[in-house]
């Protein structure tokens, strides 16, 4: 199995400011970490690599210190990691960001599998996976909750969905999108934290990816965002108390627009 | 105090501390309570390379030395003592392997022991025999191609849940000392069997127990050097293992100073933080300025061990007396400064000064340890005298 686990690095979400004139997320000073989904997505990949064999390949996109997140990976057991780094990629929406990562994995070849998290909790689109899957023209699981089954031409996985959980059998090469149930994440180990100080991490650009600017960063952003701002803080309810009968009478005016309380 | 710790030994802390807060602190009261043996904190460790941090890379290990040891075992510390011994232990077992065991059995043990799929234990305190390791009493006598094995070992760190045992017995009692020979006893073999697991004041996550031999056979291939080696087989490894001793006494005591810290900061009284008395303060003061000497004390025997020094009985037996004098006494304290909430079990450093207790008996009492500094004065001062 090739399988890529497809990161982000996104600011720490207990530390989030909001640059107000631009509508974008102020990420100077923030911590970094790795989107906490992705976590799942990379232990998702590792141990399907370990039932396996194969290899699990660490990928993101991002500025130059995005690295970080892919020594953490190798760390934790990714046997290579990849960036994806170019002043054209920056301002890129999900349409441009997916379409950049599925541009690295048709290049990396041979790919089976792509695992990302469910969504990024930075921007919260749960867009990027499936439009990796759309790109790629390849089919997508998504809101995985259990990979039941992996062999070398299919995978079996649960969806957890509101209604209950969906059962899809889904032919390789694939995306999924994995929730926090998935697993447990494992703790680094010694010999992955000695490896990820010296690996080398190639970074590839726009050049590398055969891509033009118009398909990439703010250039191949189909969306803009016109405005971020913190929803009002909703007025308190009223609490009423009474008979049946008293609380419909009171209801009943309330929907009337009466006054008569 | 910044020690220029190496990348590799500074990737062990911040894994072992990681590891601490996310497999040990949830459960660490519940350890304590049910004196329960944290097997599950075991597979983590050993899905972390930990147990391969002191075996040499031809066996699996990486290699990494006493100092990486003593900081693995004192990170543990700082959150659980009683998991801390339970892997330092570990490294106890193995030590005579690997100081005096033969190619063929480190090819054959060390590589399970590396990987954390098997655990080790060192068995040589007997019930008549502490102290006074001389004095033991399980014989082994050679029959074919195996020696049979009689007697029993008390208070074995691991005992029980090892896979490896490495045991001192006497093939020769008539010669003493120089009668005592090591063996590496595997769990199942026929005539070994445990006995009852002991209930201790402290480092209770630990499992204590007793080996009992009857009639055990043990091939010949498992003896460790040569017959009569026994004793100084258990010198060596006891000489290489002190600073681990030493370094758990120091997480416990930085451990325990870190709560008082914190709760001295937090707790109210008169109308102001009670870190904001003298009296506090000062007690603060000392109890960090003890906690960093012992660790200044402690990496410098285990650097020694590490730059090939040929002897350091005496420089780990003063690491291992004064860090664990400055756990009991910095935990004691720190009990102090939580006042009553200090002596309820709700609170972590009541747990704490139990488990320090421990560091100043175990591998070689304190008065032990200052018999061999002792003697290491005399025997130095005389060989000056002579030149």
């Amino acid at each position: 199995m090739r399988i890529v686990a497809a990161l982000k690095q996104v600011p720490d979400a207990s530390e989030v400011r909001i640059d107000p004139e631009r509508g974008t997320l102020i990420r100077d000073g923030v911590p970094a970490i790795m989107n906490p989904f992705d976590a799942y997505a990379l232990e998702e990949g590792l141990r399907w690599r370990d039932a396996l064999g194969g290899e699990v390949i660490a990928l993101t996109m991002g500025p130059p210190q995005a690295e970080a997140i892919l020594r953490e990976a190798i760390s934790l057991g990714a046997d290579s990691a990849l960036l994806l780094s170019d002043r054209a990629f920056a301002g890129a929406d999900t349409w441009a960001t997916s379409t950049t990562l599925a541009a690295a994995v048709r290049k990396l070849g041979n790919v089976d599998l792509v695992v990302a998290g469910k969504q990024a909790i930075d921007g919260d689109t749960a867009q990027t996976g499936p439009g990796i899957a759309a790109s790629l023209d390849w089919p997508q699981v998504t809101f995985v909750g259990r990979v039941v089954e992996m062999t070398s031409g299919k995978l079996v996985a649960e969806r957890f969905v509101e209604a209950g959980v969906e059962v899809v059998e889904c032919p390789l090469p694939a995306v999924i999108t994995v929730l926090k149930d998935a697993n447990v994440p494992r703790m680094p180990s010694l010999r992955g934290k000695m490896k990820a100080r010296t690996a080398g991490i190639p970074c590839w650009g726009l050049a590398d990816l055969g891509l033009s600017e118009k398909e990439t960063g703010l250039e191949g952003s189909p969306t803009r965002v016109v405005r971020i701002a913190t929803p009002e803080t909703r007025a308190g309810g009223e609490i009423h108390r009474g008979s049946p009968e008293e609380l419909a009478s009171i209801l009943a005016d309330l929907l009337l627009g009466g006054a008569g309380r | 105090m910044d020690y220029r710790l190496s990348e590799d030994i500074l990737a062990i802390r911040e894994l072992c501390s990681d590891i601490a807060a996310r497999h040990i602190r949830p459960i660490r009261e519940e350890l304590d309570r049910e004196n329960r043996f944290p097997a599950e904190v075991m597979k983590v460790l050993a899905d972390s390379d930990l147990f391969r941090i002191y075996i040499p890379e031809a066996y699996g290990g990486l290699g990494l030395g006493s100092l990486a040891l003593c900081v693995a075992a004192e990170e543990l510390s700082k959150v659980c003592a009683g998991v801390a011994t339970t892997y330092a232990a570990n490294a106890l077992g193995a030590m005579p392997i690997l100081l005096s065991g033969s190619e063929e059995q480190k090819s054959r043990f060390l590589p399970g022991l590396a990987s954390g799929s098997n655990l080790a234990a060192f068995a040589l305190t007997e019930p008549d025999a502490g102290s006074d390791a001389g004095g033991i009493r399980t014989r082994a006598i050679l029959d074919g191609d195996s020696y049979v094995l009689n007697g029993t070992k008390q208070w074995i760190t691991n005992g029980g849940e090892a896979k490896v045992y490495t045991v001192i017995a006497l093939t020769d009692p008539d010669r003493g000392a120089r009668g005592a020979s090591a063996f590496i006893v595997e769990d199942g073999a026929p005539g070994f069997s445990y006995g009852k697991k002991e209930d201790k004041m402290g480092i209770r996550a630990s499992a204590t127990r007793e080996l009992v031999f009857e009639d055990c056979r043990v091939p010949v291939a498992n003896l460790i050097a040569r017959e009569g080696m026994g004793f100084m087989v258990a010198m060596r490894t006891l000489d290489n293992s002190r600073p681990g001793v030493a370094a758990q006494a120091v997480g416990i005591a930085q451990g325990a100073l870190d709560e008082a810290l914190a709760y001295a900061s937090q707790r109210r009284q008169f109308g102001q933080r009670i870190d904001s008395f003298q009296a506090i303060q000062f007690m603060l003061a000392d109890m960090a300025t003890q906690v960093e000497a012992a660790r200044a004390l402690t990496y410098s025997v285990a650097r020694m061990i590490d730059s090939g020094a040929k002897r350091f009985e005496k420089e780990a037996a003063m690491a291992k007396v004064f860090a664990s004098d400055t756990a009991m006494r910095v935990t004691t304290d720190a009990v102090q400064i939580f006042g009553g909430y200090g002596y309820m079990k709700e609170y972590p450093v009541e747990k704490m000064m139990r488990d320090a207790k421990i560091t100043q008996i175990y591998e070689g009492t304190n008065q032990i340890q200052r018999g061999v500094i002792a003697s290491a004065l005399i025997r130095e001062s005389a060989s000056k005298d002579r030149k």
